[in-house]
C-alpha cells in the first residue's frame, strides 16, 4: 500500500472516530439529563458547540506555549488514535498499527497532558495550574493500575504488538482477555475511569471548585482544537481498551457496539457517584486497583492463567 | 481630513491607561479594541444558525436576579435543552446575564467581565433594576441604565422575572442572532470612547486597564 493511500484511510479513519466520539459525548450529556430528570441537549449537541467557538471573530493568545498548548493536546490524542488498530484485518481502519506498539500508545495518552501543562500554564490563571496539578497527580496515580494491567496483558501474550494482541484473542469470547485474565481487566477498567474523568474522579475540570481548570483561558480557536480533541481522544482510549481486553473488532458495528458499553461503565458509575476529593481519588488508585494489578500479573506469570 | 481618517488615526492610538501605576503599565495590553465585520452573507447565516442554538452563558450572579437562574439550570427548567450551558470563564462564555442590579462595586466586574469575552458576544439585562434601576431607582451606589455602560440585546423586565421569562428572553436573543442583529460587539468598539466616559464617571476607583484584553 502506497504511503498516500495510507494517509488518505487514515484521514477518514481519524474523521470517523471524531465523529463517533463527539456523538457520544452528546449520547452521554443525554444519559446524565435524563438521571438528573430533565431532558437534556440534543445529540448533537457538540458539534453545534465547536461551529460555536471555532466561528468566535476574536481571540487572545498568552503566547507561544498557549498557542502549542491546544496542538499538543491534538497530537496526543492524534497519536494515541493512530497506533492502534481500529477493525481488526481491516486496511481502512487499520491505521498505522504496525509502526508503533503498546507502549508508545501509553506514550501518547501521556503526551496530551503534558503539552496541555505547559501551554495552560502560561494563561496566567491561577486556576490553570491548580488544575494541571491534580490532573497530573490523578494521572499518575491512574497509570499505576493501568500499566499492571497492560504488563499482565504483554506477558499473557508474549507481545506488546495492539494487532498481535487482538489476534490471540479471536476465535470465541471465551478468548477475550476479560475472561482468561479478568482480574487485569478489572485493574484496568477501574484506572478507565480515572482516564475518563467522569465523577468520581472529575476532579480536573471541576466548574464548581476550579472553574473547569486547565482551560479556562483556553478560547475561540484553541477551544474548539481541545473539543475536537475530547471526542478523537475519547474513541481512541476506548478502542484501546477494545482491543486489550474484550477481543477487538471485526467490523464497524462491532467496534461501535463494544465501545459504547465500554464507555458506559464508566458514564453509570458517574452518574451514581459523587465527585472524589483530590487526595482521595489518588489514593483510591494506588490501594485496591494496584493491589488487583498486581495480583493479575502473579495470576497470569506464576499460575500460569487459566490454560 | 475627512471625519474617516480622523477615526481611523484615533483608532491606531495607544489607550492611555492612566490610572495604572507606571511600573505596571508594561503588564497591561494598550490597544484599542477593533471593529471585525461579519463573513459573507450565507456563512455569516450558517455560522448565526449554530452560535444561536450553542450559548454559553456567563453564569456569574452579579445581582439577586441570579437566582432565577439556577432553576433554569436544573431539572424543573432545563435550559440545556434549549442548547444553552452555563461556562464559568469569560473566556468561553457568549452571553453575559447580568442579573438584576448592579452595584457600582459590581458594574466594574461586569465590564471587565464583558470586556474579556471573545465575540460575537451577547448581554441578557435581566429585571426592571437593568432598565431604569426599578427598586433601587435613587439608590447611591447603585447604576440606573446598564446600557449606558455596556451594550444590551435582551432586555427582561420584572423583579424577578420568573425562569419562563428567561426563557422567553433567551429565545428573542435566538431570534435576534439568527436575524444577524446583534453586533453588540462591534457597538462597543465603535462608541468606546463613550462608553469608557460613562463608566469612568461613575466607576471612581478605575485602577484597570482601558481595555481588559
Amino acid at each position: 500500500m502506497s504511503i498516500w493511500t495510507q494517509v488518505l484511510y487514515a484521514a477518514i479513519s481519524v474523521t470517523v472516530a471524531t465523529v463517533y466520539g463527539l456523538t457520544l459525548g452528546g449520547i452521554v450529556r443525554k444519559i446524565y439529563a435524563r438521571v438528573h430528570g430533565r431532558f437534556g441537549p440534543p445529540v448533537w449537541q457538540p458539534f453545534l458547540d465547536i461551529i460555536q467557538t471555532s466561528s468566535r471573530r476574536v481571540s487572545v493568545s498568552h503566547g507561544n506555549m498557549f498557542l502549542l498548548g491546544p496542538v499538543f493536546r491534538l497530537a496526543g490524542g492524534l497519536g494515541t488514535y493512530l497506533f492502534i488498530p481500529v477493525i481488526f484485518g481491516s486496511a481502512l481502519f487499520g491505521n498505522f498499527s504496525m509502526a508503533g506498539d503498546l507502549l508508545l500508545v501509553m506514550y501518547f495518552v501521556f503526551f496530551g497532558q503534558l503539552g496541555m501543562a505547559l501551554g495552560a500554564g502560561q494563561g496566567g490563571h491561577p486556576y490553570s495550574p491548580l488544575g494541571i496539578a491534580r490532573g497530573l497527580a490523578q494521572m499518575s496515580a491512574f497509570e499505576v493500575p493501568f500499566t499492571l494491567a497492560v504488563i499482565a496483558v504483554a506477558i499473557q501474550y508474549n507481545s506488546l504488538n495492539i494487532t498481535s494482541i487482538v489476534a490471540a484473542q479471536q476465535g470465541s469470547f471465551l478468548n477475550w482477555t476479560l475472561f482468561t485474565n479478568p482480574l487485569a481487566v478489572i485493574a484496568a477498567m477501574i484506572s478507565m475511569l480515572g482516564m475518563n474523568m467522569h465523577s468520581p474522579f472529575s476532579i480536573v475540570l471541576a466548574p464548581q471548585e476550579i472553574p473547569i481548570g486547565p482551560p479556562i483561558e483556553m478560547n475561540s480557536g484553541f477551544l474548539s482544537i481541545l473539543q475536537t480533541n475530547r471526542g478523537l481522544f475519547a474513541a481512541a482510549k476506548l478502542v484501546l481498551f477494545m482491543n486489550l481486553f474484550f477481543g477487538g473488532a471485526t467490523n464497524l458495528l462491532e467496534m461501535i457496539a463494544k465501545t459504547f458499553f465500554i464507555y458506559m461503565f464508566s458514564v453509570f458509575v458517574g452518574a451514581a457517584y459523587p465527585r472524589f476529593r483530590p487526595e482521595q481519588s489518588f489514593r483510591f488508585f494506588l490501594k485496591w486497583p494496584t493491589v488487583v494489578g498486581v495480583l493479575s500479573i502473579i495470576y497470569i506469570a506464576y499460575l500460569g492463567g487459566v490454560s | 481630513m475627512s471625519n474617516k481618517h480622523i477615526d481611523e488615526i484615533e483608532n491606531q492610538m495607544k489607550l492611555a491607561n492612566e490610572s495604572l501605576p507606571e511600573k505596571e503599565c508594561s503588564l497591561f495590553a494598550d490597544d484599542r479594541p477593533t471593529t471585525v465585520g461579519a463573513f459573507n452573507k450565507y456563512y455569516e447565516g450558517f455560522l448565526n444558525w449554530a452560535r444561536s442554538r450553542s450559548l454559553w452563558m456567563l453564569a456569574f450572579g452579579t445581582g439577586c436576579g441570579a437566582t432565577e437562574l439556577r432553576p433554569l439550570m436544573t431539572s424543573r427548567y432545563d435550559m440545556s435543552r434549549y442548547g444553552i450551558a452555563p461556562r464559568p470563564t469569560p473566556r468561553q462564555a457568549s452571553v453575559f446575564v447580568v442579573g438584576g442590579y448592579a452595584s457600582i462595586k459590581t458594574i466594574k466586574r461586569i465590564i471587565r467581565s464583558y470586556e474579556q469575552m471573545q465575540g460575537p458576544k451577547y448581554v441578557i439585562a435581566l429585571g426592571s433594576c437593568t432598565i431604569n434601576g426599578g427598586m433601587y431607582y435613587d439608590s447611591y451606589n447603585t447604576i440606573n441604565r446598564l446600557d449606558y455602560y455596556i451594550p444590551v440585546d435582551v432586555y427582561i423586565a420584572g423583579c424577578m422575572p420568573r425562569p419562563e421569562a428567561l426563557i422567553a428572553g433567551f429565545n428573542r436573543l435566538k431570534e435576534k442572532i439568527r436575524a444577524g442583529e446583534c453586533e453588540g460587539m462591534n457597538e462597543y468598539v465603535e462608541k468606546f470612547d463613550w462608553y469608557k466616559k460613562n463608566q469612568k464617571q461613575i466607576i471612581k476607583d478605575w485602577n484597570m486597564p482601558d481595555y481588559n484584553w
